[in-house]
């Protein structure tokens, strides 16, 4: 028997109702795998906020995540217009979403702070008309 | 403090999760941002929000919130109550503004949570 997981999701921006659903998911797989509470909430709250971001400003994308009993790998791979400044992305606060998106509840510059608060490892990989491509980790104990 | 004595504090009316109402309530939180909401770990939390769509009930489930108010009696949709039941997420609605809502618990000894001095 594997002791490795993987999972494998399609974002969609069709219905924003559905933005999370994958999140949620995996949440509720790590609950019933035994994960520590606290590394059921940071996955949950990091990957969300990847979902959020995929759906707000990339157009949808993929997550795999990859769930082993040392660590949680997610991968969020988009093809959207790519991160021109990461530092300033990086900053509570600095956001460069749509009004719209504000009245939803979200553009208010957290998602990547918020991404990196709750992971343990993060990193991204971005070309300017090509896409994005984020991995966090977080480990089980 | 538990979710029932939330609903009594604030006169409030209980959309939906009426079997969850003996639920033990730590801490607050009213935003209308949701990614604020996130930026904050709570235990047991109730959230005041004037915000309405799916998305709030959402973020209610990552956080693990156990109750959710809707202030100045916005109204979810049959969507976001599905999703508040099947997350068991108590659903409540009050006429009071967001400010008169957190200040009536405030002043029953509910509290924000401390992570407040991350940010001085």
């Amino acid at each position: 028997m594997s002791d490795t997981i993987k999972l494998h999701y399609t974002v969609s921006t069709e219905d924003f109702t559905r933005a999370g659903e994958a999140s949620g998911d995996v949440k509720r797989k790590l609950k019933q795998m035994g994960s520590s509470p606290e590394v059921v909430r940071k996955v949950a709250i990091a990957m969300y906020e990847g979902e959020i971001n995929m759906v707000i400003h990339a157009n949808g994308g993929t997550i795999d995540v990859e769930i082993t009993p040392e660590e949680i790998i997610m991968v969020l791979d988009d093809s959207g217009p790519g991160i021109s400044d990461i530092e300033k992305a990086m900053q509570a606060g600095y956001s460069t979403a749509p009004d719209q998106v504000r009245a939803l509840g979200f553009g208010a510059g957290m998602g990547l702070p918020n991404m990196k608060q709750y992971s343990d490892e993060m990193d991204i990989e971005t070309t300017i008309g090509v896409g994005t491509k984020v991995t966090m980790k977080v480990f089980q104990t | 403090m538990t979710v029932l004595d939330v609903k009594e504090i604030l006169g409030a009316r209980v959309i939906s999760g009426e079997e969850w109402l003996d639920k033990e309530v730590h801490t607050a939180c009213g935003s209308d941002m949701m990614s604020d909401v996130l930026a904050f770990v709570k235990e047991q939390a109730v959230l005041l929000t004037g915000l309405c769509n799916p998305q709030v009930i959402r973020t209610a489930e990552m956080m693990d919130i156990v109750c959710i108010v809707f202030v100045r009696n916005k109204k979810p949709d049959e969507e976001m109550i599905r999703l508040a039941k099947e997350r068991e997420i108590v659903l409540l609605a009050t006429g009071h503004r967001m400010f008169s809502a957190c200040g009536m618990l405030y002043e029953k000894g509910l509290r924000g949570g401390r992570d407040y001095e991350r940010y001085n």
